[in-house]
């Protein structure tokens, strides 16, 4: 080793120089590991008590008072995240088009849908659920169903996805868009097939957020697509998802072990999404 | 030629169409919120909604003072048990992070954010509350561990991930000049963070409280399950309290006439509220673009 080279122990002498410092360090690496023990010991915890009621009965196709099954919640679930991006992807792509290529900078219009968008990010989502009640599920009279709680998603969503669309639209190269018009396309034709397979990685990233906000909630939920523990027969009957089951099992209190167990589900669900969003990620920076 | 043309109107229409969609639903939740609730408030009397004591549906009280109090509080306490642990996770993912680890910590914080709110109760539940619990009979407080407290340290982890976010990228934002001229003059690592970085950004770690202020007091689900949710003035961190979100999804469900729509009145005041806060990181964006 050099002799110029900071070791541990100068580390250390000019601490003890400066025990100020050394206070505020030791609060900092406190602070921290913390914040991921709190993480770890979540994770341990649902894991060691949830695992071992993974049982195939647990997985049965229909929920009784007995095996207090999670297969139509997540099959519902299923169905939920799907309907939820059916509406809201091509909406939040073609607003972000909208933003991005088409409107002109310094729009008074373009500025109230940035504020209107930041608006929606910041509303609860309880506030969603009543909305939700009081406009898909009273007003239109859906009744407490899919469809009321996926309407419901996909403008809580909606943001998300416009925002990450936004993003990766922006991040093309304009040399991009100026060749394809070089060679004689037009603006939609530009949009289409040169803009937009470009900024896939980006708006992927986005919806996969947004599945995960999805998945997790709740409270928006309750009130809009309701809490029968059934596979819907259609779009219009109620049915709660794997978040709205592990409520209602906790609150009722008496399958505290299945509820552990829908736990661990929706955990490993929130893994596996955050997992492949990170993975996206990565792509788009190597690329 | 011509149909191409039109075809490009045509599409061109239909975007701005779509874009104006968070417009429409801004302006729905408005219309139906306000139109739903504000009737049943000037029934009640504005005055005594917001600031009676009392909660009893059954004789036709309806005061949500409690309930305002209560998120108050359980957001207050969430702000005092988060923030300053964010920060200084943030500071140490900044400048102290050995860059093996930063990876995984990084993702790891990204996970937190993750959790859905109900995971997050449910832990608070079979963990936090029999804890809570114990510490409040070895102190004499009695309580049966769904309390203030239990809430305001179950949002205090759950607003963690915000912070130390956009804290993060506050700190990364400020010029390393900053801290080269400050460790320079003699500081050490600390007191050039401490001193001179964390100042500098300042706004940014506002706006990140802010937005945490925003989710703890817009928090629903977790905060059922762990606040004991009496409707009643708060009497101290180890007893129930009731906010007003868990006020909507708790009475919701059989709620009907004047108590549904209080309900709904209650979501009103709760919007305004989130309304206030966004203002707030408007202004202090447009602050920092103006710098």
């Amino acid at each position: 080793m050099s002799s110029n080279e900071v070791t541990w122990k100068d580390k250390l002498k000019a601490y003890t120089r400066t025990p100020g410092s050394l206070i505020v360090m030791l609060l900092v690496m406190l602070s921290a590991i913390m914040t991921f023990a709190v993480l770890i010991f979540l994770i341990v915890y649902v894991l060691a008590h949830g695992v071992p009621y993974l049982k195939p009965s647990i997985f049965s196709l229909h929920y009784t008072s007995e095996n207090a099954s999670l297969m139509p919640a997540l099959i519902n679930t299923v169905i939920m995240t799907l309907l939820s991006l059916l509406i809201a992807v091509p909406f939040g792509i073609f607003a972000a088009i909208f933003l991005v290529e088409y409107a002109k900078r310094g729009n008074k219009f373009v500025e109230v849908i940035r504020l209107t968008t930041e608006t929606l990010q910041g509303i609860p989502s309880i506030v969603y659920g009543l909305f939700g009640m009081l406009f898909f599920v009273n007003t239109c009279k859906w009744g407490f169903s899919i469809l009321a709680g996926a309407f419901t998603l996909a403008i809580m969503v909606l943001p998300l996805i416009m925002r990450s669309t936004e993003e990766a639209l922006k991040s093309v190269p304009d040399s991009y868009r100026e060749g394809s018009f070089g060679l004689g396309a037009g603006k939609l034709r530009t949009v289409f097939r040169i803009v937009l397979p470009s900024a896939i990685p980006g708006i992927l990233a986005g919806v996969i957020l947004a599945i995960g906000r999805i998945v997790g909630e709740t409270a928006a939920l309750i009130y809009t697509a309701g809490t029968v523990a059934k596979v819907p027969k259609n779009v219009l009957s109620s049915g709660r998802t794997l978040a709205v089951h592990m409520y209602n099992l906790s609150s009722e209190g008496l399958y505290m072990n299945q509820a552990y167990a829908t736990a661990v589900v929706l955990l490993v669900l929130v893994v596996v999404i955050n997992t492949l969003s990170g993975m996206i990620a990565k792509r788009i920076t190597k690329a | 030629m011509k149909s191409k043309a039109w075809t490009e109107k045509f599409m061109q229409g239909v975007f701005a169409v779509a874009a104006c969609a968070s417009v429409l639903a801004v302006a729905l939740i408005c219309i139906f919120l306000f139109a739903n609730g504000i009737p049943a408030m000037s029934k009640i009397g504005f005055g005594e909604f917001l600031t009676g004591e009392l909660w009893k549906p059954k004789n036709d009280i309806y005061g949500i003072f409690p309930m305002i109090i209560g998120s108050l509080y359980v957001t207050a306490g969430a702000i005092i048990i988060g923030v300053p642990i964010g920060i200084l996770t943030a500071v140490f993912m900044a400048f102290y992070c050995p860059k093996v680890i930063y990876k995984p910590l990084k993702m790891a914080t990204e996970l937190l954010a993750g959790i859905p709110s109900v995971v997050y109760g449910f832990f608070g539940l079979v963990v936090l509350v029999p804890w809570v619990r114990e510490i409040g009979r070895t102190l004499h407080q009695g309580g049966n561990g769904s309390s203030m407290i239990t809430a305001s340290i179950l949002l205090g982890m759950m607003i963690l991930p915000t912070i130390i976010g956009l804290t993060e990228s506050a700190l990364r934002a400020v010029p390393t000049q900053y801290y080269e001229g400050a460790v320079a003059l003699g500081g050490t690592h600390e007191r050039a963070i401490f001193t001179v970085v964390l100042p500098a950004a300042k706004s940014g770690v506002v706006a990140a409280i802010v937005l945490g202020i925003g989710r703890a007091i817009g928090e629903t689900m977790a905060v059922i399950m762990v606040a004991g949710n009496q409707p009643r003035m708060p009497e101290g961190i180890f007893r129930g309290v009731r906010t007003l979100t868990a006020n909507i999804v708790i009475e919701m469900g059989y709620a009907s006439g004047l108590h549904r729509e209080a309900l709904i009145a209650t979501g009103v005041v709760l919007f305004v509220f989130i309304l206030l806060l966004n203002f707030c990181v408007a202004l202090l964006k447009r602050g920092k673009n103006y710098e």
